[in-house]
């Protein structure tokens, strides 16, 4: 049961005939405005805030935020960070979505459940858990001290740790959308001679390729904001390991209030781009996930 | 009966392998360092660590404040749905993109945003201050920075199955004489109840492991405003891993039983809805 869009209801309450109008209008005045006050509340005020305090001390103090070396650090780390677990979680959501939606095995839907569990799991246990494996006092840690390898407190643990909470965001999107398209045209095409990577290529990735632009957009927002999960692996050296959320944390403890919200503008512009992309995709498709 | 069905589509063992393979390597296989960690760990130790008056104290903050931040999510968020699915109003279609603001934005933002707009001096916390409401610090700081980060999860799950309800059962009912509250009660929470206890489930189960947001609002004294994510960040900062563990074992296990809830509320919903169309 693939949801619809909305519209349709609108326009069907529109030709609908006015029972106790005023009521109705009563009814639709009093929705409308709570959840309004609400949301203005809970999120248009604060989202406003982070670009009032960024610019509060005009321009010139905004673009010189930037110019701080441990912030540009912070920038170049996270760039880095995306750049290696949004393409190796692409791949993997690719496969899953392949396995799961194109065949019918046992234990399918035990397998999509533990697909799923980085986002029930609390992101610090996301951190912590390789603190055990390849922390000094981990399994590996003497080990890894010995031959001088450094995990935790330096990139790979930034990295193993997002990819971890990232984990499930591609596939979740690609998962229903190819279980809704069915097989019938990748069956046609192996039918009629193809290979598997040429079907994949030229059937069913153009069928699915605006899912994996948003699936692949979104575990980029993820990768680049998560805060808990890395800040339990980073060690918050700064300059060296601390990504964007974290230096914002360091920024906003030391009360540089405007550069603290001025890198933290940079990130909410990444989430309002999110959504951007994520609406269009919708709209190009007709079609709305389910979470 | 085999493994797998037959089917004449190639790759199966190829992206199945890898599929499992990079599941046991990121995810499956660090859990299990945990679980390893917890039972290797001295078990009066482990208790120690999971039943001290610090760690009960956070429990209950980070149950209570989930569980208070995911009903507000409850009745707000079927208010928001119900507003973006039955009403039509000027940029409608902006505020239904924006729902999955606190979905995408990182939560460190949230939380200092939050706590910017609620603290002593903020936008909205000079005009609590005169009544003695504090906001940022307080539990109170906490609900709320829960309740934004579970908005999405409710009104992404009551929205479609609120675009299921079959109006001209609606219709039907209201020409036959019932009357506005009874139509809602018994034509329309039915078909929404399923997906409005998985939204909330879901938005609980995101507000107890939060901590980005929080720590920001929260003021961490312990106690008093410690949630359990922290407690767990401090044992880890003081080398106690096995008392860490030994917590993070805790919330696993809330997690797992959470999981298992969503799915068994989601099996509920689709049985309900054929039922209905039968």
């Amino acid at each position: 049961m693939a949801g619809h869009g909305s519209n349709v209801h609108s326009a069907e309450l529109a030709s609908r005939p006015g029972r106790d109008g005023l009521m109705s209008a009563l009814a639709r005045w009093a929705f409308i405005s709570v959840s309004l006050a609400f949301l203005a509340a809970l999120l248009f005020a604060p989202l406003a805030t982070v670009f009032v305090t960024a610019f509060g001390k005009g321009l010139g103090a905004y673009f010189a935020s930037f110019s701080d070396s441990d912030t540009a650090a912070a920038i170049k780390l996270t760039l880095i960070t995306a750049a290696i677990v949004v393409p190796l979680n692409t791949i993997f959501g690719l496969a899953a979505s392949w396995a799961i939606a194109k065949f019918d095995f046992k234990g399918k839907s035990f397998l999509i459940t533990l697909i799923d569990l980085p986002i029930a799991v609390s992101p610090v246990i996301s951190g912590l858990v390789y603190v055990l494996m390849f922390g000094l006092q981990g399994w590996f840690g003497a080990w890894l001290q010995e031959h001088n390898i450094s995990i935790i407190f330096a990139l790979p643990g930034i990295v193993l740790a997002t990819l971890f909470v990232t984990f499930p965001y591609v596939a979740r999107e690609l998962i229903p959308l190819m279980e809704q398209l069915g097989n019938d045209e990748e069956e046609a095409a192996i039918t009629l001679g193809a290979g598997g990577w040429m079907t994949f290529f030229r059937v069913t990735l153009p069928k699915i390729r605006w899912g994996l632009v948003y699936g692949v957009i979104l575990c980029n927002a993820r990768a680049m904001g998560e805060f808990g999960a890395v800040s339990v692996v980073s060690g918050h050296i700064r300059g060296l390991t601390n990504t964007m959320p974290l230096h914002i944390e360091i920024l906003y403890n030391e009360y540089a209030f405007v550069s603290a919200f001025a890198v933290a503008s940079l990130l909410t512009l990444l989430a309002v781009a999110t959504l951007v992309i994520k609406t269009l995709v919708e709209w190009r498709t007709g079609y709305r996930r389910r979470r | 009966m085999s493994f797998r069905q037959p089917s004449i589509l190639p790759g199966f063992g190829l992206t199945f392998g890898f599929t499992t393979f990079f599941l046991g390597a990121v995810v499956l296989l660090p859990l299990t360092a945990l679980v390893v960690r917890t039972a290797m760990t001295d078990w009066h130790h482990v208790w120690d660590v999971v039943s001290s008056a610090r760690a009960l104290a956070s429990y209950r903050l980070s149950f209570g404040a989930s569980l208070l931040a995911a009903s507000i999510n409850a009745v707000f968020g079927f208010i928001i749905a119900w507003t973006l699915v039955r009403y039509d109003f000027p940029g409608r279609k902006i505020i239904d993109a924006l729902i999955d603001m606190p979905f995408a934005l990182p939560t460190a933002v949230s939380g200092i945003a939050l706590t910017a707009v609620f603290a002593q001096n903020g936008w909205f916390g000079k005009y609590l201050e005169p009544f003695g409401i504090k906001v940022a610090y307080t539990w109170i700081g906490i609900v709320i920075a829960l309740t934004l980060i579970g908005l999405p999860f409710v009104v992404r799950s009551v929205q479609p199955a609120l675009a299921e309800v079959q109006r001209d059962l609606e219709d039907a009912a209201e020409t036959l004489g019932a009357g506005r509250f009874y139509v809602f009660l018994r034509i329309i929470l039915p078909t929404v109840l399923p997906s409005l206890a998985t939204g909330f489930t879901m938005a609980f189960a995101r507000a107890v492991g939060e901590y980005g947001s929080v720590i920001f609002i929260a003021g961490n004294l312990p106690l008093k405003t410690e949630i359990t994510p922290l407690l767990i960040v401090i044992r880890l900062e003081e080398f106690d891993y096995g008392g860490a563990a030994a917590l993070g074992f805790v919330m696993l296990l809330i997690s797992f039983v959470m999981l298992l809830t969503i799915n068994l509320l989601q099996a509920w919903g689709r049985r309900r809805l054929v039922g209905d169309r039968r």
